[in-house]
């Protein structure tokens, strides 16, 4: 009955292939259902988990090249043709590969449970790595915990400098979403965090970043600096130190914070200090004679609100998109189950015709809700961008509040200073020690500022072409496909039409 | 956004008549929507003009009011007297919504009714009906008084439901087969049309849908364009003009999709819906159809029953028989009027049926026509706004 009027060249219109439900059963099928697919497995595809490639198969949708090239991590040094600023940056770094995969499920060590196999859980990710100077590859296991313990490190030992936000905890989404569309979604954000860091001028080149990429086994970075752990460690000194032997402490270890547990007299002073300046309330005044930054914050805080505003904006589109693409997808497959009950029950020829006009309408729709479906996870890769952009809010009032405690730290810390020059008759190079240090952090607070300027400013621009470039292209797309249905069902028209 | 020639003119699904001169012809439209009285007891009343040079009719051109309730009436008493047809559907009722009367509302009774006219117009058969003629010419008085004389009998959805089961009197006598008509055929079309009907409600279901994701989506572009602008504000010199004139085309293009949404309403939700109603309006000859073969049946059977009687009667009673024998030709008579109703409705169907698919062929065809189309420009739209600021965009640089 059906090959005789459907039209040639309908290579995928196997239509008696399909699963058709209980005529009032759509809701359940309408989401789930993907005619197209009818040949592969299944599975619903999630958004995170949508292959680009799996179209293969079908000859309906062919993902333009281009989307190959940017649906690839943006920072992958081998695509020289691009020239954007982001894949500049990366080509600059120490690291000329990075990359987190492989979840899996591991029960904690130290658990000892009466029932076996009920032990606590965790997932641990593949960090895989390479330098570029030496061109060996690293491959260590790490869990969540880990890159929070390596973002306190690079916090503590890059004040003054902006350290780039690490992924969320997200504890409550972890608790809602499906488990491998978090994980997914997790594997991808801790990727493109370390890759941030790679990219960084002077975390890319350091120790602890080289150390959580290299060292095998368990995570060598010191889980906290609590106190406790550092009066622990510097216990083992205190002797000497109230014996007085250890009488000058070297310049560069005053101005330092101190450091890994060493000198607990001075973790005592400090103590006392930082008591002084955050409990007792009143911090000490941050001078600033420096106008210029403050309008550049000022500036750079204006921005942020009209980024946050424009970002949001640009979800709302998103899911605007998205929900069209399923509806487009919801009334294809209606019109392809009309189209199957028209065929198999037809009894007249103008049945048939219109049973064969449907399924051309239902094809074109099913087709574009799949191109539309390509398009947001394009535009979710774009969007989490802005996002991450977009909380630079906060991370602006910390950058503050960390300036206003090294400004004002290194104020107590040159009181302080006076202090030890009293008690240990220090020589005025501990003196210029301190101011120097002074110095060169509101220097690296001001490169920072500017440089994150410039980077944020870049990446916004980056994203938003990248925004319209893929607008334009899947629209093209779908034109084509619609362009065709209508010319061959413009017999039923009455105008001539143009297109 | 609705054009105002259109309310003037044909609804362009109308069948249109034959305009060669000399020739028999028949327009009618239904124009001028206009909101009649206050609060609870507004209505809306329509123009109804006809042109004609068909002898039936009072003179070339004749203009009338007419409301709803009108088109009921010629609705109703159609049902009544032309069984087995497929009467034209009405649009709903909704005699809630009538308070919010917004335009689009107000635009889509009008369409829908004058469908329903012309429709009419173009049967064969109904076309000749004197209450179309009535409901044409009338002036208001005639109309009212004929509205209030004739009382439409609804039907109700148990009607439907008893269409399937079996009656109670036929369990209680002992018969326990139900006395349906079932034939493979008819069988085959009952399925045919309820199925149908949930199929096509889907449809509809997802073209309204789609209706509204148009108007999202541009809505979600005007907020987007906004946010754009006011950003490239904050970033000034060469950015901001970049900037600008990306928000600038997100705004436009949401005009465009508001301006689709439209069009799906009208020419692509609203010809499913009419298809729906048809479907139903199909159930509702099939139940004057079930009706008329149980008459047909019932009678049939009783007289078969009082013919063996009547044969005993002839040797036991020869008194009575001549008395049981009038009665008996009676019966006879009734039982051969109602198979004969029985007989004509079933072959009207059939034509009705053939007529039914092609004309639905033509209406989605055209249907699936509009949305292609409005679909394809609508990408190109998107597709030229974008590629259109895009080299402006890529030549931009922070730096």
């Amino acid at each position: 009955m059906m090959s005789s009027s459907l039209p040639a060249g309908d290579a995928d219109g196997d239509m008696e292939t399909l699963p058709l439900a209980a005529a009032s059963d759509y809701a359940s099928t309408a989401t789930t259902f993907d005619p197209l697919l009818s040949t592969s497995s299944p599975s619903p595809p999630t958004p995170a988990a949508f292959p680009l490639s799996r179209a293969s198969s079908s000859s309906f949708v062919d993902p333009p090249s281009y989307a190959d090239v940017a649906a690839s991590s943006p920072r992958s040094a081998s695509v020289s043709s691009s020239t954007s600023p982001r894949s500049a940056r990366a080509a600059a770094s120490e690291y000329a590969h990075i990359a987190v995969s492989d979840p899996e499920t591991e029960a904690e060590a130290a658990a000892t449970s009466l029932v076996p196999g009920s032990a606590p859980t965790y997932i641990s990710y593949l960090v895989t790595s390479a330098r570029r100077c030496d061109h060996r590859r690293h491959a260590v296991r790490r869990r969540f915990r880990d890159f929070i313990t390596l973002a306190d490190r690079l916090a503590e030992a890059f004040r003054g400098h902006f350290v780039p936000p690490r992924p969320d905890k997200n504890t409550v989404e972890s608790q809602v979403m499906q488990r491998d569309e978090f994980v997914a979604q997790r594997r991808a954000a801790l990727e493109r965090y370390l890759w941030r860091l790679a990219e960084h001028p002077a975390i890319g080149a350091s120790d602890e970043l080289r150390v959580f990429l290299q060292a095998e086994g368990k995570m060598p970075l010191p889980s906290s600096t609590d106190v406790a752990s550092r009066m622990l460690d510097g216990a083992a000194r205190l002797p000497r130190q109230l014996l007085g032997e250890e009488t000058v402490s070297p310049p560069q270890d005053v101005v330092q914070p101190a450091k890994g547990g060493r000198d607990l007299l001075r973790i005592f002073k400090e103590l006392k200090q930082s008591m002084v300046t955050d409990w007792g309330g009143v911090k000490p005044p941050l001078v600033e004679e420096d106008k210029e930054f403050l309008e550049k914050k000022q500036k750079l805080q204006d921005w942020e609100q009209q980024l946050s505003s424009a970002s949001q904006q640009a979800e709302a589109l998103v899911k605007a998109q998205q929900d069209m693409g399923e509806t487009m997808g919801a009334l294809g497959l209606a019109f392809v189950k009309l189209t199957k009950f028209e065929t198999e029950e037809a009894t007249y020829d103008s049945q048939r015709i219109r049973a064969a006009d449907s399924k051309r309408i239902a094809m074109a729709a099913v087709k574009a809700s799949r191109t539309c479906r390509d398009l947001n996870t394009q535009t979710v890769k774009y969007l989490t961008l802005m996002s991450d952009l977009a909380s630079l809010q906060s991370r602006i009032e910390k950058l503050e509040a960390a300036s206003s405690k090294v400004f004002g730290g290194d104020r107590a810390r040159l009181r302080k200073v006076e202090e030890l020059r009293e008690t240990i008759r220090a020589t005025e190079d501990a003196k210029c020690c301190a101011l120097r240090e002074f110095e060169r952090i509101k220097e690296n607070n001001k490169i920072e500022l500017s440089r994150l300027d410039e980077e944020r400013r870049e990446d916004f621009l980056d994203m938003l072409k990248g925004y319209v470039r893929s607008q334009a292209a899947y629209a093209e797309k779908i034109v084509d496909g619609w362009t065709m249905v209508a010319e061959e069902t413009s017999g039923y028209g009455r105008n001539s039409d143009v297109v | 956004m609705i054009s105002a020639e259109r309310s003037q003119s044909q609804s362009p699904r109308s069948p249109s008549a034959a305009a060669a001169a000399g020739a028999p012809f028949l327009s009618i439209s239904v124009t001028d929507p206009v909101k009649m009285g206050t609060g609870v007891q507004s209505y809306i009343s329509y123009r109804v003009i006809t042109k004609t040079n068909l002898p039936e009719f009072e003179g070339p051109e004749k203009i009338v009011i007419r409301r709803y309730s009108d088109f009921e009436w010629l609705h109703d008493r159609l049902v009544e007297k032309y069984k087995g047809f497929f009467i034209p559907p009405l649009p709903e009722k909704n005699a809630v919504e009538k308070f919010r009367f917004s335009k689009e509302f107000i635009e889509l009774r009008r369409q829908a009714l004058d469908l329903f006219i012309n429709r009419i117009a173009s049967h064969p058969e109904l076309k000749q009906s004197e209450d179309f003629r009535i409901f044409l010419q009338a002036d208001e008085e005639k109309m009212d008084r004929a509205r209030s004389f004739e009382t439409g009998i609804f039907k109700k959805p148990a009607d439907f439901i008893q269409m399937f089961k079996s009656r109670v009197s036929d369990v209680v006598l002992g018969k326990e087969k139900p006395v349906e008509e079932s034939t493979p055929e008819y069988e085959k079309l009952k399925h045919y049309i309820f199925e149908l009907e949930n199929h096509l409600a889907e449809a509809q279901k997802q073209a309204f849908r789609l209706v509204k994701r148009h108007r999202e989506l541009g809505q979600s572009l005007a907020d987007f364009g906004k946010a754009i602008k006011l950003l490239g504000a904050c970033e000034g010199d060469s950015l901001e003009k970049v900037f600008s004139e990306v928000g600038s085309r997100s705004e436009m293009l949401s005009i465009k999709l508001q301006r689709e949404a439209d069009n799906l309403l009208f020419n692509f939700e609203e010809p499913l819906k009419d298809y729906v109603r048809a479907v139903q309006s199909i159930k509702t000859t099939m139940l004057d159809r079930a009706n008329a073969f149980r008459q047909h049946f019932d009678l049939d059977q009783e007289r078969k029953y009082k013919e063996l009687n009547l044969e005993k009667l002839k040797f036991m009673n020869p008194e009575k028989f001549s008395e049981s024998e009038m009665e008996f030709n009676e019966l006879k008579a009734a039982s051969e009027e109602a198979t004969k109703r029985f007989e004509h409705i079933v072959s009207v169907m059939n034509g009705e049926l053939a007529r039914f698919q092609e004309q639905k062929t033509a209406d989605i065809g055209l249907a699936f026509h509009e949305f292609a189309k409005g679909q394809a420009k609508l990408a190109k739209d998107i597709a030229d706004a974008w590629r259109s600021v895009l080299p402006k965009l890529e030549a931009c640089s922070m730096s």
